[in-house]
């Protein structure tokens, strides 16, 4: 022990904006883009406004026997940084070591074919993954007990519930024996009984001594099990350390990136905000989940009494689609009243299962009716949300790209009409 | 390692650990082939996988793989055989045509399987490490098992018209090997071209189309006789396996000779330049799939 297990160099990478959505071209576009002094160019053309670092110039070692955590929010370059070390993309920059033995568990049950049987796709998956054929003949039993599939085993996995195809994926990645394990919140699918059986599993594999990198947004997991953690901002390294000095630090109101700025809190003759914050729970900073609801908390001061006073908040996409705007008088049967001066809490409720795993926006209008605005699109906070086990967690990969502007956990019932009249005839 | 000990992997226990180190590439790398030789049994069961799930949901299965090859060789022999009289090499037409199509079936679904089997197995691609090399190579190989059936079928046929097997068939696997060679030189440039252009995707069926005219298989190779054509139409392997087909089958044509050598290096060059060429392209297939 003590050894090296994982070192970077400066890694880096590169991407073209657009290339995540529309990577492949159409032969057109290459031929539209053909110009002689362009094909000379090529190579040497400086990076354009139209890339981005994905991440940069991050360096670390994780020593053998190691758990590390990775942190940061959406966008920090966590999943690319994993998908350098584990060989699915190539960085930009720099030089990367690796001792050992690896496995992934990036996306659990991508190599799942829906027309197999659970039994042939743990072969397969396993194979994937790098197992040997005897290996999982030898583990076979482990699994299929681990992942609670019992009698479907040779069911094709296009009928297993999806709670059934997730543990199933699951369960064979887990029984990788790998001395390097790298793993992408992949706890935040199934129920909470099964999230704990493998965050058990986990804990499990930690204390075998074998090195893991662990790449979540669930704070409380990667506290508990990591020894160390890196929080990335924007591809780079902000701090590297214990977990708690990290994660402490990484709770703190003022790395929230751009919070209600106090500076711009509106102070005039009648009207003074004192205090603006959203939170789930004791989290303040976010990313929240989107399981949970979430409070915008106002504390304001009025300092004559004023008539038709209304606070409020207008939820928007990142692109600035207002999606909502909510005042605090909206359900009040006597609108238009006065307020006394004195000092006022208001909290606006976001119900839980509403949001989907992206950012938001969310900005405050404060205005006095039929009179003005005290402040109207000026204090914005940008909101992220993550999916552990809301609507579609089910789905971690359907869930960043579904279409629509939210997500609603809507009241679904399915009942059998007539189960003899469609049976196929064969 | 003292968790792989207590499990039973000896070797692992023992073995140093491995070093991988993850740095940029540049221009053209090597081809890794003995790590995809550590990675064959993911070839075995990407293979297997392809061939169990190709009929799964088909209401009559592999005899799919029968029904193809034979319709095709019905209307061929309607059209070509009684209605054009085209001449035969003196066989009789089904079982010319027949026994060209076999090869020609092979490759031509081999090419049209590979060429999208990179984009088709996107999620795998995009989310675990493997040789990129063995998924049109399992696409590639699945085509075996078709090839087999099919291949019972023309045994059938020649039976029925009496024609007897003779010592030559003893190169009928060089031919296939040369049939495969080509499938996967082929399918290697094109399923990394479908990756950055999905323009491949369209331009398969007409390049199997003409491929497909330019090599003998409804008609016999003595048909083309002036110079240049005739050195140009060797530039085509497949012509190299579908005459050994009929040679080592039927006793028609020539021997294997200047044109077959001729086919087996335009072969391996295009299997070698497509691997080198799909190897350089690997690196970004994550990023743009």
């Amino acid at each position: 022990m003590g050894q090296i297990a994982i070192s970077l160099d400066r890694i880096g990478k590169q991407y073209k904006i657009g290339a995540a959505g529309l990577g492949y071209k159409a032969l057109r576009d290459v031929l539209a883009g053909w110009r002689p002094h362009r094909i000379r160019r090529r190579s040497k053309q400086p990076a354009g406004s139209n890339r981005f670092w994905a991440l940069k110039d991050v360096s670390f070692a994780v020593q053998h026997g190691e758990v590390l955590g990775v942190i940061g929010r959406n966008g920090a370059g966590k999943s690319t940084l994993l998908k350098i070390l584990s060989r699915i993309t190539e960085p930009t920059t720099g030089r990367a070591e690796i001792h050992g033995r690896v496995g992934s568990l990036l996306e659990v049950g991508s190599g799942f074919h829906p027309e197999l049987s659970g039994r042939d796709n743990i072969y397969l998956n396993g194979a994937i993954l790098g197992m040997r054929r005897a290996e999982i003949e030898h583990k076979f039993d482990a699994i299929v007990e681990f992942a609670e599939v019992g009698s479907f085993i040779d069911t094709p996995v296009k009928r297993y519930s999806s709670g059934m195809h997730m543990r199933l994926a699951f369960a064979v990645a887990a029984h990788l024996d790998p001395e390097i394990l790298f793993i992408d919140e992949v706890l935040a699918v199934g129920d909470a009984a099964f999230q704990k059986k493998c965050l058990g599993k986990m804990g499990e594999v930690a204390k075998q001594g074998r090195t893991v990198l662990f790449v979540s947004h669930n704070l409380t997991a990667v506290a508990t099990l990591c020894h160390k953690v890196v929080w990335l901002h924007q591809g780079q390294v902000v701090k590297h350390g214990r977990a708690d000095e990290v994660i402490a630090k990484y709770l703190q109101p003022e790395n929230s990136a751009s919070g209600f700025d106090p500076s711009q809190y509106p102070d005039n003759a009648d009207f003074r905000l004192l205090h603006a914050n959203i939170e789930q729970g004791d989290n303040q900073i976010g990313p929240f989940l989107t399981s949970a609801p979430v409070d915008v908390r106002l504390r304001y001061a009025v300092k004559r009494m004023v008539k038709g006073l209304r606070v409020g908040i207008d939820v928007m996409t990142i692109d600035g689609v207002t999606l909502w705007r909510s005042f605090d008088d909206d359900l009040d049967p006597l609108p238009n009243t006065f307020r006394m001066p004195g000092t006022y809490e208001a909290v606006c409720r976001l119900p839980e299962n509403l949001f989907l795993p992206r950012q938001y926006l969310i900005s405050l209008s404060i205005g006095i009716h039929m009179v003005g605005w005290i402040t109207f699109g000026v204090l914005q906070q940008p909101v992220d949300f993550y999916n552990v086990n809301g609507v579609n967690a089910n789905y971690a990969d359907e869930n960043h790209n579904r279409s629509g502007l939210l997500m609603l956990g809507l009241d679904w019932k399915t009942v059998s009409v007539d189960q003899a009249e469609y049976s196929v005839q064969l | 390692m003292a968790w792989a000990a207590e499990r039973g992997y000896e070797a692992l226990a023992t073995a140093p650990a491995p070093v991988f180190v993850i740095e940029p590439e540049r221009g053209w790398v090597g081809l890794r082939l003995r790590e995809l030789w550590e990675y064959r049994e993911l070839l075995y069961f990407l293979t297997w996988r392809e061939v169990k799930v190709r009929y799964k949901q088909t209401a009559i299965g592999a005899a799919w793989a029968l029904i193809q090859p034979l319709f095709t060789m019905l209307v061929f022999a309607l059209f070509f055989g009684r209605l054009a009289k085209m001449p035969s090499d003196g066989v009789p037409y089904p079982v010319f045509s027949l026994a060209g199509l076999v090869p020609w079936t092979f490759f031509a679904n081999g090419l049209s399987q590979s060429s999208n089997s990179l984009v088709g197995n996107a999620n795998l691609v995009s989310k675990v490490y493997f040789p990129r090399l063995s998924v049109p190579i399992a696409f590639t190989l699945s085509g075996l098992v078709d090839f087999a059936l099919s291949f019972v079928l023309l045994m059938g046929l020649m039976l029925i018209e009496k024609v007897h097997l003779t010592v030559h068939l003893l190169w009928l696997p060089a031919f296939l090997l040369l049939a495969i060679t080509t499938s996967l030189g082929a399918s290697l440039w094109l399923s990394a071209l479908n990756v950055e252009y999905r323009d491949v995707r369209y331009v398969v069926p007409f390049l199997v189309q003409f491929w497909m005219f330019a090599t003998p298989v409804v008609y016999p190779s003595s048909l083309v006789k002036t110079e240049p054509w005739r050195s140009l139409y060797g530039l085509n392997p497949m012509t190299g396996v579908v005459e050994g087909f009929r040679w080592s089958l039927l006793g028609t044509g020539n021997p294997p000779g200047m044109m077959l050598a001729f086919s087996i290096l335009i072969s391996m060059l295009l299997l070698i330049g497509g691997a080198y060429y799909f190897r350089r392209m690997e690196k970004n297939f994550a990023d743009v799939i």
